[in-house]
């Protein structure tokens, strides 16, 4: 066992992990926060994406000890301070962007990820950035849908 | 996954100096390759030394008429750069954002994934490798599926890509993984064109002859016209058939040559 120390959504926090311990399994287990699910465990889903340094990462494919020292942020730092939901948070709701919501977690970070890098996104760059996460539920155009209205586009409807 | 220690140097020399003390010991890149492996027990290393905090492995800079890529450099960071415009776009088309994010060409290339794309632009360009020890060209690199002239605990520290005059990568994506079904990789540097299929054989990645002679002729997708590669030795899977790869490489050589056109 090693300590390992870092900063999660702002909070520092060091917890003891051993060498195999996986980032998913320090935020969930070691920090109790299990808002990170794990789907697949096999770095196919996007379920437990995270932003390690500001970057997407699949945190079931990483582990801890190489996120010693980083800025880590997960889908509980997606909130606004008082609690409410932050702005893509909203959106998914909105425009009924989950069904059962197990995906949602990593569906949130790689979409800020992605608004991050890129303001106004268009549909097909919404859709390739999203290749590594899965939904079983929605069919994946509400979530589209979503992601448009948090970046304040609406989606183009298709001619009748 | 089995139990191991994790050690994080700095220093190239200090991470070989781990490698010989710990028999057994594996080198960390990315992790985008080894940990799937390690959580089925594939592998059961007895330390794994990441090469994540060694600055000596990072970086991509222009030397004369090369390009010269750290070999911890990520996915993403390749993607980015831009100097040679059919490995950057290779680079952005591999999995998704997160796994460009963390996978290096190291890592990759150490890897030699029959279906993996890196190998086809390191042999597809006439890449050097670059190892603590040695220099390989890549066309000693690569000798069969999974497997490369690296020895036992050599690190790859940089590839040296020569800057073409044309290139382009075209991949047929297997759509679950986004791997190539068939990807092909073709360039035209100092007068020489390779064409480098990865996807397809057995064995891994391969140069493509025919097609070389026909575009050194005429760089030109008409001149592959009626050529076509013996579907013996390809890959069979529930996603082709070893003719359906062979008929791809035809079109996806087609498609790059008028890309890099
Ligand atoms: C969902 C998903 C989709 C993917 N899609 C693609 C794709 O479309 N195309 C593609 O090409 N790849 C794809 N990959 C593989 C990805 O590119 C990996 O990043 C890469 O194969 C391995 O790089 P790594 O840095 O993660 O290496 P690691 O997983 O850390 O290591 C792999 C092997 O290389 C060794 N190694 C690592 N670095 C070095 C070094 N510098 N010197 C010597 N040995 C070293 C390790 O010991 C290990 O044996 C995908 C992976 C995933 C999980
Ligand atoms: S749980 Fe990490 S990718 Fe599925
Ligand atoms: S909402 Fe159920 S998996 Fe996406």
């Amino acid at each position: 066992m090693t300590q390992v120390s870092m900063t999660v959504n702002g909070k520092a926090v060091s917890v003891e992990a051993e060498g195999n311990t996986l980032l998913s399994t320090f935020l969930r287990e070691g920090l109790g926060m299990t808002g990170t699910h794990v789907g697949c465990d096999t770095s196919q889903c996007g379920v437990c994406v995270v932003h390690v340094n500001g970057r997407p990462v699949k945190s079931c494919n990483m582990f801890a000890a190489e996120a010693e020292g980083a800025e880590v942020a997960t889908i509980e730092g997606m909130a606004n301070e008082d609690g409410s939901l932050g702005v893509i948070q909203q959106a998914f709701q909105d425009n009924h962007g989950l069904q059962c919501g197990f995906c949602t977690p990593g569906m949130v970070m790689s979409a800020a990820a992605l608004l991050a890098e890129n303001p106004k996104p268009s549909e097909a760059e919404i859709r390739a950035y999203l290749s590594g996460n899965l939904c079983r539920c929605t069919g994946y155009h509400n979530i589209i849908k979503s992601i448009l209205a948090a970046s304040g586009q609406e989606m183009k409807v298709a001619a009748e | 996954m089995y139990a191991f220690d994790i050690k994080r140097p700095s220093k190239l020399k200090k991470a070989r100096k781990i490698l010989k003390k710990n028999e057994g010991a594996q080198v960390l890149g990315g992790g985008q390759t080894l940990i799937p492996t390690l959580k089925q027990r594939l592998a059961a290393p007895s330390a794994l030394v990441s090469l994540a905090r060694i600055d000596e492995l990072k970086g991509i800079r222009q030397k004369g008429d090369e390009l010269i890529i750290g070999a911890a450099s990520t996915h993403e960071e390749v993607a980015a750069d831009g100097t040679i415009a059919a490995l950057s776009s290779l680079a952005g088309g591999i999995g998704d954002p997160a796994v460009r994010a963390r996978g290096t060409i190291g890592g990759s290339l150490a890897n030699n994934d029959p279906s993996a794309c890196y190998p086809a632009a390191a042999l597809g360009l006439c890449a050097t490798i670059v190892t603590n020890k040695r220099k390989i060209s890549a066309d000693e690199f690569f000798t069969g599926l999974f497997e490369t002239a690296l020895r036992d605990g050599e690190i790859i520290k940089a590839v040296n890509f020569p800057i073409p005059e044309a290139a382009a990568y075209e991949k047929f994506d297997q759509p679950a993984s986004r791997f190539a079904l068939v990807g092909v990789f073709v360039s035209q540097c100092k007068g020489d064109v390779r064409v480098a299929v990865t996807g397809a054989s057995e064995d891994g990645v391969f140069r493509w002859a025919d097609a070389e002679a026909a575009l050194a002729e005429n760089f030109n997708p008409a001149a592959l016209e009626g050529l076509s590669v013996d579907p013996a030795g390809m890959i069979a899977d529930i996603h082709g058939s070893p003719e359906y790869r062979a008929h791809l490489i035809g079109v996806m050589a087609k498609r790059a040559v008028a890309a890099a056109g």
